[in-house]
């Protein structure tokens, strides 16, 4: 028996020609957040759908809380709560009534419901909304329902599919302190349906969550991050180990012309990356040429008739490594 | 056994249901507008045909003789004219349908023995033109026969009687109603219309808009999601079942002579096949719009073919076998005997068993079709 609540052992689905998920493998404990992060068409949500099993893989298999998910679906979603990239909430029902239908299909009986409903809608802000339909309530509020909805039979794991992706940045800041929140308090376990075969004791720790998200600031606050490229998980750590990669490898130019900056740069051949940030640029060179580039780089720009204010070794932003990430040949 | 995810699917369809005006109206406004379209409108009973006539002879017998076909009930002498090229306006503006020539000799010829006058018909409606022409000849011959015996007891001999009389007794409809037959049929047209419809469209309405994602995810099983989205439309269906039987009854007088046991079961058994086709739709389409064009492409051939419209028995050998693959065809045989002829389960009991095949393979395929999953 192991300690992890999620394997996934080289799963792939492939559509047609293209190889969606080629080969993931996860490994989740308890009580931990990971972020799966990666470009639009990386094979995120298909690797989300894989580990609900609203995807059958071609290859590979997936255990969850100790269930085989191809063999013991049921049982296996019964420990799950997922939210969907797109809302799939009813929306000509109320928030009340949507929590309810969701939790009796996922067994709470008709006396737990309702203080259930009431204490997760209180939990992620909803309770004075709960008899609006959802079809009227702002994106915000849509992904709060759906999270509740999630919540509600207290899973064991929790997948959000780009649950923040359209949300406003204080909504979004609201939505982390919930998923904190929910990691840090320890899981009452009390799977209502299957309780009796909850094969993972409470000691084991609190709800895991998987999320998936484009945004590099709520990567760095996941435990451990995953990055996604071509249905591969290319690079998985922690953020700071992630950005350890390519400590000394960063620089801050700031000068004027920002372009004619940003030009030379780019000629150099020892510069792998330039990224503009506002009115500063973020320069990748090649692992063990920051001194040569940090003396040439000035004297470069300054020939082409530019002028340097600031040169600087900076810590690397997630953002950075995500960036190199994508464009690294991993041969 | 009570399942109570069933249950909470099936309050969840009714709260959908009842939230969603266009739903409704077609639940309840449809089997009431097709009920009256058809009790009415669909009539095939010809009756009141518009006639013209050109009385050359302008006689006291020809007076008797158009006497003779107003007496008929089936045409209303409406114009009369004075010349070829006026009836035939008439007739090309629609105005007129039968056109009755008197020639000028006619009570001359009368009393010879060979009187002769033209009826013209307008062939175009097939249905209104055969029934004017058999009316017609009937018309015709019993005009004669009397005239006949008219003349023989003129002349002091004993009318002879005719060597063969065939003597008519229509059973069950003796007035030949055409609703009797036609509303039988509207409750296995809306059983078969809107319920593949709705059931069709509502389970590929949560696929459109995403809602599938979250039951899928539910420990919810399959046979119990389908239960739960088949049984509310079950439900309507008898109510609306009910609905055009109680109208059908008190308005147009439609006999409910079969037992009303039988009347359910049998339904309840149709009903198996067009939710069937409903859930069938479901697995090909990705839209509403294309789950409503699918059940059609099923619909409109099965009504066609089922003998709502056009009797079995005059259509091709071809499309006589074909029929016997649609389930509706059973249905409408068996609502028809039991409304109108009252007859029991042994009269019925070869359609019976067919509805029961086609209910289990039908719905068997499609549940088999149906998956809980994205793919």
């Amino acid at each position: 028996m192991t300690n992890y609540l999620v394997q996934a052992n080289g799963i792939k689905k492939y559509f047609g020609k293209v190889h969606a998920v080629d080969g993931v493998d996860l490994n989740i404990k308890a009580g931990e957040i990971y972020g799966l992060v990666g470009s639009d068409g990386a094979g995120k949500t298909t690797t989300m759908r894989l580990l609900v099993g609203a995807l059958l893989p071609d290859q590979g298999d997936v255990t969850i809380c100790g269930y085989d998910l191809r063999k013991q679906t049921e049982l296996a979603r019964s420990t799950i709560g997922y939210l969907s990239q797109r809302f799939s909430m009813y929306e000509d029902l109320t928030v009340l009534e949507n929590i309810r239908f969701f939790a009796e299909i996922r067994g709470l009986s008709s006396t737990e419901w309702l203080p259930r409903s009431m204490e997760i809608l209180e939990f992620v802000g909803l309770d004075k909304f709960k008899d609006r339909r959802a079809g009227q309530l702002s994106g915000g509020m849509k992904q709060k329902l759906g999270l509740a909805s999630a919540l509600v039979t207290r899973p064991r794991l929790l997948l959000l599919d780009e649950p923040t992706t359209g949300v406003d940045p204080v909504t979004r800041q609201d939505f982390w302190q919930l998923v904190i929140k929910l990691v840090s308090t320890p899981h009452v376990d009390s799977p209502p349906v299957f309780g009796e075969h909850g094969r993972m004791s409470e000691e084991q720790g609190g709800v895991s969550v998987i999320i998936s998200t484009p945004y590099m600031d709520e990567a760095s606050r996941c435990h451990r991050v995953g990055f996604m490229r071509e249905g591969k998980i290319i690079a998985e750590d922690t953020p700071s180990n992630l950005r350890a990669r390519f400590n000394n490898r960063v620089l801050e130019l700031r000068g004027s012309p920002i372009n004619k900056l940003r030009h030379v740069a780019h000629q150099d051949e020892d510069v792998e990356d330039v990224a503009a940030f506002g009115d500063k640029l973020h320069v990748r060179v090649r692992a063990g040429k920051t001194d040569l580039i940090m003396k040439r780089l000035p004297e470069e720009i300054k020939s082409a008739g530019g002028t340097v204010t600031d040169l600087r070794v900076i810590p690397p932003a997630l953002e950075d490594v995500f960036i190199a990430l994508s464009e690294s040949n991993h041969d | 056994m009570f399942n109570s995810r069933i249950f909470s699917i099936i309050r969840k369809e009714f709260l959908q249901i009842f939230r969603d005006p266009r739903t409704l109206a077609m639940i309840i406004i449809m089997p009431i507008m097709q009920l009256f379209l058809l009790g009415y409108a669909a009539t095939t009973d010809v009756k009141n045909i518009s006639m013209t006539v050109w009385d050359q002879s302008k006689t006291i017998q020809s007076r008797n003789l158009l006497d003779a076909f107003r007496a008929a009930d089936y045409f209303v002498i409406e114009h009369s004219v004075g010349s070829l090229e006026e009836y035939q306006a008439l007739i090309e503006s629609g105005d007129t349908r039968v056109v009755l020539v008197i020639p000028p000799d006619y009570d001359r010829r009368l009393i010879e023995g060979n009187a002769q006058v033209l009826m013209v018909l307008d062939g175009s409606d097939a249905t209104v033109g055969a029934t004017a022409l058999s009316t017609a000849r009937l018309v015709g011959q019993a005009y004669s026969t009397k005239i006949m015996n008219e003349q023989t007891s003129l002349a002091g001999r004993a009318a002879p009687s005719a060597p063969v009389e065939v003597r008519t007794q229509v059973w069950y409809n003796p007035d030949l109603n055409s609703a009797y037959f036609n509303i039988p049929g509207v409750i296995g047209m809306i059983l078969s219309f809107i319920t593949s419809i709705l059931t069709a469209t509502t389970i590929v309405r949560e696929r459109e808009r995403g809602t599938i994602e979250q039951l899928i995810v539910t420990p919810i099983r399959s046979w119990e999601l389908i239960a739960g989205k088949l049984l509310p439309y079950v439900i309507l269906g008898f109510i609306e079942t009910f609905e055009i039987l109680l109208i059908g009854h008190w308005w147009f007088g439609v006999p409910i002579r079969g037992s009303g046991g039988l009347i359910i079961l049998t339904s309840g058994l149709f009903l198996m096949s067009s939710l069937g086709i409903g859930l069938l739709a479901s697995t090909l389409a990705n839209t509403q719009q294309e789950a409503m064009m699918t059940v059609m492409m099923f619909n409109l051939p099965m009504i066609f073919l089922s003998g709502f419209f056009f009797p079995i028995a005059a259509m091709p050998k071809f499309l006589q076998i074909v029929s016997y693959a649609i389930p509706l065809r059973y249905y409408l045989t068996i609502i028809r005997s039991l409304l109108i002829k009252g007859v029991g389960l042994a009269a019925i009991q070869s359609e019976v068993i067919a509805l029961i095949i086609f209910g289990v393979v039908i719905m068997g395929a499609a549940s088999l079709r149906f998956r809980k999953r994205l793919d």
